[in-house]
């Protein structure tokens, strides 16, 4: 489906949510009301014809530093792929610098747990809704987030405590029905 | 304190709830035989069951994508030969064919030809490095000889190519390193033949194996829509019944005008992914196979100032030459601004490349989507329900490579 197609349904369907469509090499983007993106993701998922059910990657972007950037801080890109319909989308919000928070897409696409902890331990953006906001690939006494601008690539930092992974095993055991 | 060291060196915790006495708590990792790298599952078991499962990963974390801001565009090229190192030239070429999306430039028709054979090499050892490690992990060591054995021969001869065994960096923005040698396509067809042999090797001795098929069907089965909830892509994902690889569905670099099938399983359990894979070694010997037949002659690096050096008798014959060089080395290949993504089909899936420029010569923002981090998120779930052994059989099933993993 051509991208102004999408663009019309969520027109009709979410008005006010679609706040800017680019084109990136050939790919849709859309920038959406941060506020609502759960909303904006569920419709792309669900809507037959749309029906995204892939949730690609999740891209955590800083533009801090990025010349002549007077929009917000930090930004979020979902990345989605249908697999029945065979197209792609670009989905961006932009979150302010003060608070760089976003509500949680996990109970769309199981992938995004991971994705949004990944997103979380690198640039420090927070999920509301999150069932297990820990950090992903650093350890878990870091401070800070590396991927920020302002994180300089020099530091270093000396880690070494193991982590039990007894709190997600205990939330998982009852998740599970298991006591 | 001496308890609990005592206990973790065990791999044993202790739950805090008085609630799960009957469970015991082991840890799968995170150094462990069968994790072919440093992965750490953490489970609950309730005699040899695996009740719950999470996962921990991030030991082989390097920062990868920090790494890339810092360096000009050329320079993150060896950086991708670590993320996944045992095909390291698919990382080489979805990371080119990105940047080179970025600037515009179509690169000759020899070079795309190369990076399709090299590419399909890489994904034959891919396979076979994964379904020979998988093998032993379920006790069957002679197969992992067979396919190794021709593993190196392939490996002898991308050395040849480029110098290097495993961190490659063969490609370059624009085209490729240096052209091949002239006994190159003999040598690959002699490697290939080798190649078909060892998988009727390997397939004699698991295809009607009793304990190999115990050990594998039915066991740890994702559905496809849980899989497409978790983003699995490649054959992980082809496994479960799903038809989708971007060389089909998204054809580049001309894989639309070759004659392959796409292998695809039915229940999405280990069995499934271990013979998708060897089903896709095959498809990749017959794409090698028409790659070498249509191998046109031309250069091998496009002519695009922007990012291909002059030839040296340019370089010091001529100002127009030494400036180009100087252009380059110095102040390196800058792409307007602008974001981009872009997939390739790697060995284990859809492996993007999400580039951020900002006009300089340093990329501004690189994200790499591995596909194992999809498969690796979804470990836990599979393994819950099945036995100690059958997770093993599973990790090596959804081939798990930390580098890429753990970025």
């Amino acid at each position: 489906m051509e991208a102004t197609e999408i663009v019309e349904q969520l027109n009709h369907s979410l008005p006010g949510t679609v706040r800017n469509v680019l084109d990136r090499f050939g790919q849709a983007e859309l920038e959406i009301d941060p506020v609502r993106t759960v909303e904006v993701l569920r419709f792309l998922q669900q809507t037959p014809g749309l029906e995204f059910n892939m949730l690609v990657d999740l891209v955590s972007l800083d533009y801090s530093t990025f010349p002549g950037w007077t929009g917000p801080r930090f930004g979020l890109l979902y990345l989605l792929k249908s697999l029945t319909q065979g197209h792609r989308l670009q989905v961006k919000t932009y979150l302010s610098a003060e608070n760089p928070q976003s509500p949680s897409v996990t109970s769309l696409w199981a992938n995004a747990n991971h994705l949004e902890r990944e997103a979380f331990d690198q640039m420090g953006i927070r999920f509301t809704g999150h069932p297990n906001l820990k950090r992903l690939l650093n350890h878990h006494e870091f401070v800070g987030h590396p991927l920020r601008k302002d994180y300089p690539i020099t530091r270093r930092q000396a880690l070494s405590a193991n982590q039990s992974l007894m709190d997600e095993m205990e939330a998982r055991l009852k998740e599970r029905g298991i006591s | 304190m001496t308890e609990n060291l005592h206990s973790s060196s065990l791999g044993l915790e202790e739950s805090t709830s008085p609630d799960h006495r009957d469970l015991l708590f082991v840890n799968l990792g995170p150094s462990h035989p069968a994790t072919h790298g440093a992965l750490r599952a953490f489970c609950a078991l309730d005699g040899e069951t695996i009740v719950a499962a999470v996962v921990e990963q991030g030991y082989l974390h390097r920062g990868f994508e920090k790494d890339c801001e810092s360096h000009t565009f050329q320079q993150a090229i060896p950086y991708t030969d670590r993320l996944n190192y045992v095909s390291a030239m698919m990382n080489n070429v979805g990371y080119c064919k990105a940047v080179e999306k970025m600037l515009g430039i179509q690169i000759p028709d020899r070079a795309v030809t190369l990076r399709v054979l090299i590419c399909e090499l890489n994904r034959i050892i891919d396979h076979v490095v994964c379904v020979g490690a998988n093998l032993v992990d379920l006790g069957a060591l002679t197969n992992f000889w067979y396919f190794f054995n021709v593993r190196e021969k392939v490996y002898d001869i991308l050395e040849k190519l480029c110098g290097a065994r495993l961190t490659s960096s063969y490609t370059r923005i624009g085209g490729l390193m240096r052209d091949v040698y002239p006994e190159f396509g003999d040598e690959v067809r002699a490697v290939l033949q080798d190649v078909q042999t060892s998988l009727k090797d390997v397939k004699g001795l698991i295809a009607k194996n009793r304990i190999f098929l115990d050990r594998t069907k039915d066991v740890c089965v994702i559905t496809k829509e849980r899989a497409i909830s978790y983003g699995f892509t490649g054959p992980t994902l082809r496994a479960c019944g799903m038809d989708y690889d971007l060389r089909k569905a998204e054809p580049y670099y001309g894989y639309d005008q070759y004659e392959f099938e796409v292998p695809v399983g039915t229940t999405g359990d280990v069995y499934d992914r271990i013979f998708v894979r060897l089903y896709e070694v095959e498809e990749s010997i017959s794409i090698i196979l028409q790659a070498l037949k249509r191998l046109p002659e031309g250069p091998i690096m496009t002519d695009d100032k922007r990012v291909a050096l002059p030839p040296k008798t340019q370089t010091y014959g001529n100002i127009e030459g030494l400036m180009n060089h100087f252009k380059i080395i110095m102040h390196g290949i800058c792409p307007e601004p602008g974001e981009i993504y872009d997939a390739t089909e790697a060995a284990n899936g859809e492996l993007g490349y999400t580039i951020i420029a900002d006009g300089s010569k340093n990329p501004y923002r690189v994200k790499c989507r591995p596909p194992c981090f999809m498969n690796f998120a979804a470990f836990g779930e599979m393994i819950e329900g099945s036995m100690v052994a059958d997770a093993i059989a599973n990790l090596g099933s959804i081939n798990i490579i930390a580098g890429e993993l753990d970025r």
